[in-house]
This record gives structure tokens, sequence and C-alpha cells, in this order.
């Protein structure tokens, strides 16, 4: 009887073996890839907006204190994105026939919110809170980067839950003296290791990874 | 917890061979006799699990299709987070903190009467039903009703909009319509209007009454209400000899009797009896002197299940041995040859009682149900003030509502006029009698005759009635309208809306301000402009609305010259005792009257001790269905003169022989998509003369009625489960809620302890207090945005609930119920969790505090733990079971709270998102959580504060202290599974005197 397999046929089952081994791994290592890159992430992506607000403007240039429009930071889940009269509070003088501000303008007239798209979004299934990060000394833009040189917002961080966890597992990457917390200017390197330590029993700070912590 | 008499190198004993000596606890008659089917139905965790797919798949094509799930189930989690709009504030209001829920004070009412409740909102959306710790029918507490009422204001099957003759119309061609109906009116002094509502306590809206009939001084307005307090009321005011009213004080009552009353859960002051109640049921506190509860009943109640001694009879029998009890105490007109035709047993208990009763003189109380007749409720103000109550624990007042009347007299004489061609427009407000009146009235008919010209229903959805009418005006909720009414002591209570109306719908004030020929004023001015004359002052005003009640209002106590009960003891002495067997009408323990029947939280929450959901079946004891030879899920024809209703049956234990008890509220054709043909319509077999019951006769017709009962589901095989004790035997044996079952240090494990330098939260239930009302089952619900499944899941074992409250019988022989225990079941949240262990992809973990954390973005479904779980308290999402895409269903959803989908487990979580919140707020406050900052929902709700919860690293915490009791005990120890959540076993105070005789 002669042989059913030509002998090259041990060659080929030995590389097909190792090139669909490799290829699962690369088709992994890609999917991996693609779920940290900006495509999925939409990190430093910039987003459409109806008003091009500027971060850059009223932070860095003109030295508006954070919460001067994201009012609940300190006391809420949510920091609050500021009303329409707030924008109005200052652009019924300034700016005031920019046709930029038309969208703010026509919101306020006709009593319509504006509807900004969402930059710094977490899933549903994560409780992201604002006010227990301030007031554990978590700088502004220890999570929202340079914003004070961003003309329009974007996102500094992947906001992957190993992001989260790097911070969480160790607290005192990000943590700063609460005086500086909405400092947008604030040099880490002002600090010592020594002097976040400190702050860590300070502030009573836990480095919590617990599920629930999150989600719920 | 103390266990030194456990050693830990004892041989860990096979479940099924535990030893089961000491009182029998059992939850059917499958179980007590220990049935095959039974034992199937425990060895699977899912019982009925394989219910065959739809069209017959075979099991190459079963493959097939699983091969393309498992192939493409990983496609489809790659997502891409789609982009969302953020939306501010056009003008932010003030002191509104985005992300943080408000709570106002506002009060629902059922029948008339009000319940103090704070409503959660967040961002303007009503969310949750919370008792109002400042009002004094809920002092915090809340109903399963009034907690799942929020449901009711998101329900799609609303009425959405106003029609005429089924067309869409607008309120301002009613008003027109309306206006020139009654300007015809005018001529006559209204002699052809008639006002149909139900019963009104509302000050405001009786002043517009009041105006309405002085503007139409012919004109009626009548009241009826399906469930009515009537005999309640009437039986008071004969009493009193003027229009009266009773109410009860039983924090100082030490000795209750119940005739036929779940005082503890139904009626408008039960939430206040079970806290006061409940305060005096915790034997383990020095300073609490345990009260005693004696319960006569006919079906078994929540009340009969926390009774130190239950007796089941009739209601003609439990009227008899009221009337017994009465000529023992010496009541006018009582005479003692009232029990010559009553069994030696009962003639034995209600002696005893008398005399338990007659040594606690103005400190005890005796209670009758609504559902008696008045003849009883007059003789039982007889014998509390023969008893010395009348003033200390039993309040005779004034009358709650606006204007007292006999229901059943109003409606005859409406029946009558509309019959006689006398009214040209009835007005109806948010009354169903097509549906609800007694069917002898034939009030369906009565409507349709032509000469009422014009016919208003005034309503929250287009119901029974609503076709009869030309004009139909949807109503609103009590959510969306400005309101008051008076609770059940007679205190005003404030009903401010929390949301504008969701479809345009009007109040019965603004409806009724046309009729005073002022349309357009809004309920806000109406109801601010009736008190601020009465409060004086708009502070004043906005101190009452912002805490719901008006200080002092409470219903003036009356002074009687004498009581009199004579006449209605020679009544009841002169109605003979029924030979054959008795049908006893009561409302539904959750849909009520049938006006809850749309929602589905009362629909899918198991009825109290039956554990029926979805459906009203029959109720017949176990010895009265074996001498008709019927079992569970028969059907039979009810017949009572002539009429005729067939039913199923449901069997159940405690159930008194002879009367059968059938609840109202089903049958409802126009109800809504949920609760449209579910159940008996046992309204059809209700007449004026036979309101709460008739003589019966019962024929088999046939077999096979599926019946969604819960009582055998997740069953955790009756390992010690229970553990009770009377209080003598616990001064003596304090110990002995740990003699029974095998218990475990703390270092019997093989994982290292888990360390807790924060918080450690842990909870305790004291089986003593719980009444098994089912308000922490709502509570939960409506917390944590669980699924309502349907009938046929639930039949299946697929209900959502992560709390479900076990229902467990005592006493040898399925016919002769002993007691009852009600063991609420949550989460146990163990230290050494068995689901934990088995989850392959680890999404149910131990937490920091001690949760066992259930991740359900984690989870893929292979349900494990669930498997692994001996207490059966994890739930799956075998279906899509929320609706994700009715719009006002979204609304109601709490917002700190996954919702989630179909393939995850889901269980309780000790409301994580509460736990969380309060750690914030400490953390942002830099101190510690303290204890009360945490308080769950199940707790909160709790009408007798059954539940602790807290931090058991706190020693000075409630549940420390709660937990340090001789009577703590942990379900199922012998697994060494170490919960969290433990049990304080129950403890009775029984009278010695029936001990012996028992």
């Amino acid at each position: 009887m002669s042989q059913i397999f030509h002998p090259s046929t041990n060659t080929i089952s030995r590389v097909s073996i190792f090139a669909v081994v490799l290829t699962v791994a690369f088709a992994g290592w890609i999917a991996a890839a693609l779920d940290r890159s900006a495509i999925v992430t939409r990190k430093n992506v910039i987003l459409e907006q109806p008003v091009p607000f500027s971060h850059d403007h009223h932070v860095g240039e003109i030295g508006i204190d954070c919460r001067y429009c994201h009012t609940s930071v300190e006391t809420s889940a949510f920091a609050g994105l500021p009303p329409t009269s707030t924008c109005m509070n200052c652009h019924n003088e300034l700016f005031k026939d920019s046709p930029m501000l038309e969208p703010v303008r026509e919101s306020f007239r006709s009593g319509q919110p504006i509807e900004w798209t969402r930059v710094n979004d977490v899933p549903d299934f994560v409780y992201f809170n604002h006010s227990i990060h301030v007031a554990k000394g978590i700088g502004c833009t220890s999570c929202h980067g340079k914003i004070n040189k961003m003309p329009i917002t974007w996102k500094a961080e992947s906001l992957k839950m190993e992001w989260c966890l790097a911070c969480h597992r160790d607290p005192a990457q990000q943590v700063r003296p609460r005086e500086e917390v909405f400092n947008v200017n604030w040099d880490p390197s002002s600090i010592t290791d020594v002097r976040r330590a400190e702050l860590i029993d300070e502030y009573n700070i836990q480095s919590k990874t617990s599920c629930s912590t999150c989600h719920r | 917890m103390a266990n030194n008499d456990t050693t830990t190198d004892t041989p860990i004993e096979s479940t099924s061979k535990v030893d089961l000596t000491g009182p029998k606890y059992w939850r059917s008659l499958e179980e007590l006799v220990d049935s095959d089917a039974f034992q199937e139905e425990v060895t699977r965790e899912f019982p009925r699990l394989a219910i065959p797919l739809a069209g017959g798949v075979d099991r190459r094509r079963f493959l097939q299709l699983m091969g393309a799930s498992m192939a493409l189930g990983g496609a489809a989690a790659c997502t891409r987070q789609p982009l969302e709009k953020i939306v501010p504030y056009v003008r932010q209001p003030e002191q509104r903190i985005p992300g943080r829920p408000d709570f106002y004070a506002t009060a629902a009412t059922l029948g008339g009467y009000a319940a103090g409740i704070l409503i959660e909102s967040h961002e303007g959306r009503p969310t949750k039903v919370e008792g109002n710790p400042e009002h004094p029918a809920s002092l915090g507490a809340v109903d399963l009703r009034t907690q799942a009422s929020v449901l009711d204001l998101y329900d799609p099957d609303r009425s959405q909009t106003l029609t005429h003759l089924g067309r869409i119309r607008t309120w301002e061609s009613f008003v027109d319509a309306l206006s020139t109906n009654l300007g015809a009116q005018a001529s006559t002094g209204g002699a052809g209007l008639r006002i149909l509502t139900g019963s009104i306590t509302s000050p405001s809206l009786a002043a517009q009454l009041a105006s309405t009939l002085e503007r139409f001084p012919q004109a009626k307005w009548y009241q009826y209400e399906s469930a009515t307090r009537r005999s309640a009321t009437l039986g008071a005011s004969v009493a009193a000899g003027q229009p009266a009213e009773v109410h009860y004080a039983l924090a100082d009552a030490d000795v209750l009797l119940s005739l036929d009353a779940d005082f503890l859960t139904q009626g408008p002051g039960s939430v206040r009896y079970a806290k006061d109640f409940g305060r005096r049921r915790k034997a383990f506190d020095s300073k609490v002197e345990m009260n005693r509860l004696y319960c006569l009943e006919s079906a078994p109640t929540n009340t009969g299940s926390i009774a130190d001694h239950r007796l089941s009879r009739t209601p003609a029998q439990i009227e008899k041995l009221a009337l017994a009890l009465a000529a023992k105490l010496g009541v006018a007109g009582a005479s003692a040859a009232a029990s010559s035709n009553l069994d030696d047993a009962a003639k034995h208990w209600i002696d005893v009682v008398a005399k338990d009763l007659q040594s606690h003189r103005g400190r005890c109380a005796v209670l009758a149900g609504d559902q008696m007749s008045p003849e009883l409720h007059t003789l039982v103000v007889g014998i509390n003030q023969q008893l010395g109550n009348l003033g200390s624990t039993v309040h005779l007042t004034e009358p709650i509502a606006a204007r007292p009347a006999d229901d059943l007299a109003d409606l005859r004489a409406l029946v009558k006029e509309l019959e006689g061609g006398q009214v040209q427009v009835l007005m109806m407000f948010g009354v169903n009698p097509v549906y609800d009146a007694p069917a002898d009235l034939d009030f369906a008919s009565a409507l349709q005759n032509p000469t009422t010209t014009f016919k208003v229903h005034h309503g929250a959805r287009a119901d029974e009635t609503a076709p009869y009418c030309q004009w139909h005006i949807p109503a609103t909720h009590y959510l969306e309208a400005w309101g008051d009414a008076r609770a059940f002591d007679g205190t005003t209570t404030l009903q401010q809306p929390l949301i504008e109306p969701l479809y345009g719908a009007k109040s019965a004030h603004e409806v009724l301000a046309v009729v005073l020929g002022t349309p357009g004023i809004p309920g806000a001015d109406l109801v601010h402009d009736h008190w601020i004359g009465q409060l004086g002052s708009e502070k004043a005003w906005r101190r009452a609305v912002h805490d719901g009640v008006i200080a002092g209002s409470a219903a003036r106590a009356l002074t009687v010259a004498g009581i009199n009960s004579g006449s209605a003891a020679t009544a009841i002495a002169s109605r003979p005792l029924p030979s054959g067997l008795e049908l006893a009408i009561r409302p539904d323990p959750t849909v009520w009257d049938g006006r809850f029947a749309n929602n589905g939280w009362l629909q899918e929450c198991p009825k109290p001790i039956s554990k029926l959901t979805w459906d009203n079946a029959l109720l017949i004891s176990p010895r009265t269905a074996a001498a008709q030879n019927l079992q569970s899920g028969d059907l039979v024809r009810i017949e009572s003169g002539d009429r005729t209703l067939e039913m199923a049956v449901h069997v159940q234990p405690g159930h008194a022989d002879g009367v059968v008890t059938a609840h109202l509220g089903y049958g409802r054709t126009r109800a809504g998509r949920v609760g449209n043909e579910l159940g008996f319509d046992v309204g059809s077999l209700r007449t004026s003369d036979t309101f709460w019951g008739a003589p019966v006769t019962l024929t088999k017709v046939g077999t096979g009625y599926p019946l969604a009962s819960t009582q055998e589901h997740f069953s955790m095989e009756n390992r010690h489960l229970v553990r009770e004790a009377s209080v003598e035997h616990y001064r003596e044996h304090p110990h002995f809620a740990h003699e029974v079952a095998h218990e475990f240090g703390p270092e019997m494990s093989m994982f290292p302890p888990h360390p807790y330098e924060g918080n450690a939260w842990g909870m305790a239930i004291n089986l003593s207090a719980c009444t098994g009302c089912n308000a922490c089952v709502v509570a939960c619900q409506s917390e944590n945005n669980i699924a309502v499944v349907g009938k046929e899941q639930v039949i299946a074992g697929r209900e959502m609930h992560w709390l479900r409250i076990d229902q467990y019988f005592t006493g040898e022989d399925f016919g002769d119920v002993e007691g009852m225990v009600n063991l609420p079941v949550p989460c146990q949240q163990c230290e050494n969790a068995p689901c934990e262990l088995v989850c392959p992809v680890a999404a149910t973990v131990h937490s920091d505090e001690g949760l066992n954390d259930m991740v359900y973005n984690r989870c893929v479904g292979t349900r494990y733990c669930s498997n692994n779980c001996p207490y059966k308290v994890r739930r799956f999402n075998f279906f899509k079971y929320q609706d994700f895409v009715t719009p006002s269903l979204k609304l109601q959803r709490n917002p700190d709270v996954t919702v989630r989908f179909r393939g995850v487990m889901e269980k309780c979580t000790y409301c994580v998102q509460r736990i969380s919140q309060a750690r914030i707020a400490a953390g942002r406050e830099d101190r510690a959580v303290l204890d009360g900052d945490v308080v769950t929902a199940c707790q909160q709700a709790c009408p007798t504060e059954a539940i602790a919860f807290g931090n058991i690293n706190d020693p000075e915490a409630e549940v420390t202290r709660w937990k340090q009791q001789d009577l703590n005990y942990s379900l199922l120890s012998d697994l060494n599974t170490r919960p969290r959540t433990t049990y304080l076993a129950r403890i009775n105070n029984p009278n010695p005197a029936l001990e012996d005789h028992a």
C-alpha cells in the first residue's frame, strides 16, 4: 500500500502547528494593543463640540478656578457641568456678539440646554466619585492632564481599569497637598516621596481595590 | 459568636444525615411527607430548568447554535464605548447638587388614608419611597404597597390622553363641555349631578366638595371603596353614639388579641402598629418587656405568623368567641350562653385569653379586622372599654374621613338614582365601580341608562369603568400633584409633587375647580390657598410642606357618655353559625382591591404565607380540602346563591376548617398589560349583602391549574434553619440556639483569614419581630433595580428577588399548624464563601470590608456560584428580564445600581451603593463611618425594626450588640461558611395556661 501522506507533510504539520500558535498569539496581541489604543480609548482624541470651549483660555490664560464651573466636584460623584447661566455670567458682557458663542446665547434664550459630547466617560457599570478623590488630595490634573493647555478638551488618560488600579494600588503616586488640588500648574516634583507618604497617613488614604469600590 | 461546646475535630456530617431532632419545621405538604417529587425538586439547582426550546430544536442543531454562540460570544463583547451626550441645566435650581439625590416629604394614600413618606429624587426623578421619620403613621418605615407605588407613576399603561368617546380631546374642550352641562344643572340646583369618589380624608378636597354642594344644593356626593373600612367606622360610631373612629397605641399594650385582624400589615395604621409592636419583641433587650399576641383568624396572615398563640376558626366562630369573651368580661348585653355551640378547645382558649386580658387592664388591646361585621367592631369597643383600654391603648376619636359614609348605602343609592333616571351628570373620581362594585348592584347596566348623558371618569388608567363614560380624564399620580390627606390618627399629611405630570394629567382638585366654575387654577394654589388661612403664615406653610405633616392636627379624642355595645352583642348572639362551608372575601395582600393590579413588583411579590404570585387562588385548609377531595391546582366551581365562579384552589396549611378565603383584585380586564387576565374575579361572587363572605358550595371541575407559588423554591432542606423558644425557656437556657447544630471556630479554614482593618459589614435579623410583611422585599426590588420575570418564569423558579422570606410551619400534622416562622434570607455574605471559590472569572470576590462582591461586568454566567451556594440566594438572569426599551421605566431606576443584563448572576450586596455613599461622605469629612450612617433598603423599610446593619468591628454598633446575644446564630453553621448575616432566634411569649392544654 502506498503512503497516504508525502514525507513533506511532516514539515508542513510542524510548521502549521507553530503558525497556528503564532497567529493566535499575534491576534491576541493585536486585540490587546487595539484595546489600549486611542481607537478604543479615545485618549488624546479631539471630539466635536457644539461650542469650541477652551480650557486653555479660561483656565490657563484667565485663571478661573475649576470650581467656578464644576461646582459639585467637592460634594458629589459628579463634578458638575456648568449651566448655561454660568457661561452667561461673563458672556453677556464679553464677546457677546461672537458667532462662536451663538449656541450659548441661543440656549439661554430658548431654555434648551447645550448638548456637549462627553469627553471623560467611564462605562455605566463604573461608579466614579469626584468628591472623595478631591478630598483625599488627588488633583484635577492627575486624571484630566494639562487641562490648562487644552484649547479644546480631550481625554488625557485612557480611563481603563488598569490605569485606575495603578493609582489605587499605590495612591502615593498621585497624592498632593489638599490646597494644591485645584492648582493646574502644580509640579509633582515639588514634594518628596517622604512627604507623599506623610500625606497618605494624614489624609487616611486607603488603597481601595475591592471590586465594589467602583462596581455595584 | 460563643461556641464553647463545639470542637473542631468532629467529623463533618453529610447534610442529609444531619440529626433533625427537636421541633420539626416544614414548608409544604410535600416536604412534610418528604415525597419523591420534593426530593427531585431540592436536588436540582434550578428546578424545571430544562424548559424545552421552542420549535423542537434537535441535538445537532443545538450544538451548531452553541458553537456559533461560543465563536461569536467574544466578538460581541468587543464594542467600542458609544459617545454619550452630557446635558447641563440652562439655569440650575438652587441648592441642587447634580449626582446627589434629594429627599422630599409627601403623602401616599390608600383608601383615603395617608402614609407619610419621603421620596428619593434623582435630578427630578422620584425613584424610591421611604418612610417619613417625623410622621406618626410611619416613624420612618413603609409598607409594601406604598413602597411599590412609585412604579405606578412610570407605568406605561397609565392613560396618557384625555378622551371623549375614545377620541383624543383637549383639556379645554372638556372644560367647555363640563361647564355647559353644569350650566344646565344650575337651574335645578344640581339635582341631576352626582359625584362618586373613593373614601376622602383630604381636607382641601373635602372643602372643594362642600363648595360644590353649596353651589349645587341638590347634587349629591357619594363615596365607595371596595376594600372599605366601613365596618370599623360604623361599628365605632354605633358604640360612641356619634360618628367616631378607633385607632390604637400599641406601644403600651402588654397583651393583644386580634379578631381576624391583620393589623400589622393591613389598614391605615399598620406601619405604626408594627413599629410599636416590634419594639416590644426584643427579648434580648433587658429593658424591653415582651408583649403577648393572641390571634384568632380564618386565613393565616402576617399577624398570625408572629402571634404567640394562634387559633384558626371561621369568621362566624370568631364573632361568637368575641361574644364569649365579652360575656366573660361582663360587657353589657353579652350573655354567657353565647358560647354554647363552640368547641371546647376554642372555649378554653378564649377563657385563658380573657383572664390574661383582665390581668392587664388598661394595658391591653383587642382589635377586630376591617372585614368583620360592624357589630363585632361595636362589641370590641365595648370590650376595650370594659378592660379600661379606652384612652390608654385604644383611642376613640372623631372620624378621620371628611364625611363618614356607609359605602354600601351610598352605592345602592347611586345605582337606584341612575336606574331611576335622576342623574344627568355623573363624575367619578379615582373609582372603578364597574369592576369592584357588588355584583348584585350591576353598576355597568345602571351606567348605561340613557338619561345619564354626561359621564366623566377621572382615573389613572382607562379601566373597566372608563369605556362606560364619555369622558376619561387621566388622573395624576400622587407624586405629580399637590394634595393632602389624613393619616390613621388624623394627622394631616401634605402631598407635594416631585415631578410635573408625565402625561398632562389633572388632579381631582383641578377637575373640581372646573365644577366650581374656576377652571385653570393650578392644584398647587388650590391646596396652598386652603391651608394658608389656617396655618397663618407662608413660613408655617413652608414648614408643613417640608415636614410633610401639619403639627398638632391629630384627630380630637371623643368624650362619650357611655359605650353602647349591647345591641351589637344581641345581634351577634342571634346570628346562627353557618352549617356549611363559608367563603371569606378579603382584599389581596399585595394588589389590594385591584388598584395595584398592573404593578409588576406587587404581582411578583410572594403573598404572605401562601407565597403565591401572579394569582389569587381559593385558600382552603388541608382538612377541608381532603373532605372535598381537592388539592392545590384543582379548579372548583364556587356557588354562592345564584352566582358562580370557577377558581383554582390552593391548599393552605394554617387555614381554618369550614371556611375558604378568596382575595379581591384579580380577574381584571382593563388594568394594563401586566394585570389583565390574571387570576379570578372574586368580585363576581360578591353582593352587597355578602360583602365580605357568604355560604358557598364547591364542586371540583378540573385540575392542573398552574399556580406560581414560591413556597418550595430555594429550599435549604431544613437543617435547623429556624430556632425558637419561649421567653421562659430562653431565660433558663440562654444558649439554646446553639445546642442544635454543629459550629466551627474561626480558625477552621484552609485559607488565611481575611484581615478587616476598617469596616466589616454585618447584618442581624431578629426573628422575634419579623412578620413576613414583604416590605423589605419590595424595598430591595426598588432600591436595586431588580427585574420582574412573570408567572411562567416564577414557576420555573427564576424569580429575581434578592431577599426572600421563607415560611416555615410547625406542628406534627399538615392540618394542624401550631406555629409559623418567617425567615428572611438575603445573601449571607459568608466569610468562607463557597461561591467565591468556584467562579472561574473572579466575578464574585471578597471585598476588604467583608462583602462577597458581585461584579456584573465580569460575570460570564457559568452559574457555578449559584450551584455552590448552600443558601440559594443567587439569582441568574436567564433572559433579558429588564425592560431596556420603555422610556418611562428607565426613569424609575436607581442610577446608583447597575441594571443587569441577560446571562449575569446577581444577588444581595448589602446595598453596597449605600455603603459607598456613606464611606465617601465620611471620607470627605475625614471621619470614620458612624453607626447608622449605612441603612440598607430592607432595614429602612422594616416596620418592626427586625433588621440591624452596621460595622461589626465597631463594638458600640447596634448590630454588634445584637450579634453578641446568645440568641445569635447563623444558618447552616455546620458548613463553616461563617455568614455575616446572622439571626436572632425567635422568642415567643406564650401563656403557660395555654401551653398545658396544647
